[in-house]
């Protein structure tokens, strides 16, 4: 019952969040609101007994990617006058990009069935030495090709940033 | 039920502490500094100016409050409210002493013991970022949002060498990631396997480097001399808190010194041997459990006072560095030399294990 309660509250609070990083005009409000909906996800994974995913989407998330976020849109100068006019094209390609994320959702809600809400059978699931188990034994590959797509990110900021000189 | 009731008056009696520790340290600082300058320092309030704390406190609330007319008021109530709550969170995963023991029940001296202690304290770390950020912009001074992207940038560069000096300790410790476990595992067994001191099997000795690391990091962290770029009077005038005025201009202050405690405490945790001493399995065999407890309590202080006592030593004897000087020791060097000492650490594991 009582984690029913606090389900439903940061269930909430997340859809509130999500929702007002959508319709708030200032960017800072926007990025914001974000944090909290990152944080309520978090207190979803906790709920579900994966504290080490918690703690790391916490990390990951809030902590170093929204800052960088933050940095951008403070850096940013947000007078209205500067603002520059979007042009239509860019309007139709947000419609279409946002359309096929929304065919996919719906293409892989269609599948799913609604179950009630009860916490895990095993306690042991979201802890560090199961997920590091799972991530170099069942999933080695994955975790290796992602591992690949990151250095290659990370090569290529460095390109770019010795560019400059 | 005694258990809720017990860990109420914990956080409260760590919340009290961690004040009392912060407002003391700007007294310590002051006198230190004075100590190292020769002279004299705050004397004037009460005996040898104890009471000078409680002054400042009274000066900052008494002042008047100047919010900046075109600021985002919000977000600049906001800041510093963001910057204290994050400082006082990471005492939450702290062991303060050996279990106390009343009418048969032992109580913990840890708020929460959750198994990814050492991951939340990074994690509450990285978010002290947001307070200076928040504070920084919503001033609507340029000097102001230098500091706070100074601050920040040099928070989150900081954060990912301190990461890497900490897995280096994790390894060792079995993997587990609960600073109660670390804390406990530096009080049993050997030291370096054949010293047979109990309570001294700190992991100081096994990773030097990872310690050296980590303790730059934690200053880097706090933004305090010889990283405090962030508030650099000479060049930015104060840093992300120029427009502040009054207690949340304290807050900002205090919040910093709670940071140093508190990362004074990680420190002596992680590398120190906690609550542990020289000698502690003798006394607990001719004194009762709830003394030596007491003693281990004071043993952990002790060491936290050592190291905010070392913070401010080094403040006033190192010059600030530039800040391609910060962002090149924390990228081009601390950052490799961490990872090159993980590596080692694991190699040398399996090879002993083996």
């Amino acid at each position: 019952m009582k984690s029913e309660i606090i389900f439903y509250l940061l269930s909430a609070l997340s859809i509130i969040s999500a929702l007002v990083v959508v319709f708030t005009k200032n960017p800072i409000y926007s990025v914001l609101s974000l944090i909290v909906c990152f944080f309520s996800i978090a207190g979803h994974y906790v709920m579900l007994n994966s504290q080490f995913l918690a703690i790391v989407h916490i990390i990951v998330y809030a902590g170093a990617i929204m800052v960088l976020m933050l940095f951008t849109v403070m850096l940013l100068n947000l007078n209205k006058e500067s603002e520059p006019h979007k042009s239509s094209l860019i309007k139709v390609a947000a419609i279409i990009t946002g359309g096929l994320l929304m065919l996919t959702i719906l293409a892989s809600l269609k599948t799913t069935q609604l179950t009630a809400y009860s916490t895990p059978a095993d306690l042991g699931l979201g802890s560090v030495q199961s997920v590091g188990m799972s991530l170099f034994t069942e999933y080695l590959l994955p975790f290796e090709i992602s591992s690949i797509l990151f250095m290659s990110a990370m090569i290529g900021a460095v390109v770019l940033a010795k560019k400059e000189r | 039920m005694e258990i809720i009731f017990f860990k109420i008056a914990l956080i409260l009696i760590i919340f009290l502490i961690s004040l009392g520790m912060a407002a003391y340290s700007t007294y310590g600082e002051r006198k230190i500094a004075a100590f190292l300058q020769d002279r004299i320092g705050p004397d004037r309030a009460g005996p040898f100016g104890l009471l000078q704390p409680i002054a400042d406190g009274t000066k900052m609330f008494l002042k008047e409050e100047i919010i900046p007319n075109v600021s985002n008021k919000w977000l600049f109530i906001l800041g510093p409210c963001i910057f204290m709550v994050t400082a006082l969170m990471t005492s939450a995963v702290i062991p303060w002493g050996l279990p106390l023991e009343f009418g048969g029940v032992k109580y913990n001296l840890q708020i929460a013991d959750i198994n990814i202690g050492i991951l939340y304290v990074l994690g509450v770390v990285g978010l002290g970022v947001y307070g200076v950020m928040i504070g920084g912009w919503a001033s609507n001074n340029k000097f102001a949002l230098l500091g706070a992207i100074r601050a920040s940038s040099q928070m989150i560069s900081y954060e990912l060498a301190m990461g890497m000096s900490v897995i280096a300790i994790l390894l060792m410790n079995n993997g587990s990631l609960s600073i109660n476990t670390m804390v406990e595992s530096q009080g049993t067994g050997k030291l370096y396997g054949f010293i047979n001191i109990s309570g001294m099997n700190w992991n100081v000795f096994y990773q030097p480097v990872a310690c050296l690391i980590f303790i730059i990091c934690a200053f880097a962290e706090c933004n305090r001399t010889p990283f405090d770029l962030a508030e650099s009077e000479s060049e930015l005038i104060g840093g992300f808190h120029t427009e502040y005025s009054s207690m949340k201009l304290g807050l900002y202050l205090f919040a910093e010194y709670i940071n140093m405690f508190i990362s004074a405490t990680v420190i002596s945790c992680m590398f120190f041997g906690g609550y542990n001493f020289p000698g502690i399995a003798y006394l607990q065999e001719i004194l009762p459990a709830n003394i030596v407890s007491l003693i281990s309590i004071a043993v952990l202080f002790g060491k936290i006072i050592f190291f905010i006592f070392f913070f401010m030593w080094v403040r006033w004897t190192i010059p600030r560095f530039r800040y391609d000087q910060l962002m090149r020791l924390g990228w081009q060097v601390l950052m490799p030399l961490s990872i090159i000492n993980m590596l080692i650490t694991g190699a040398v594991l399996i090879w002993f294990n083996n």
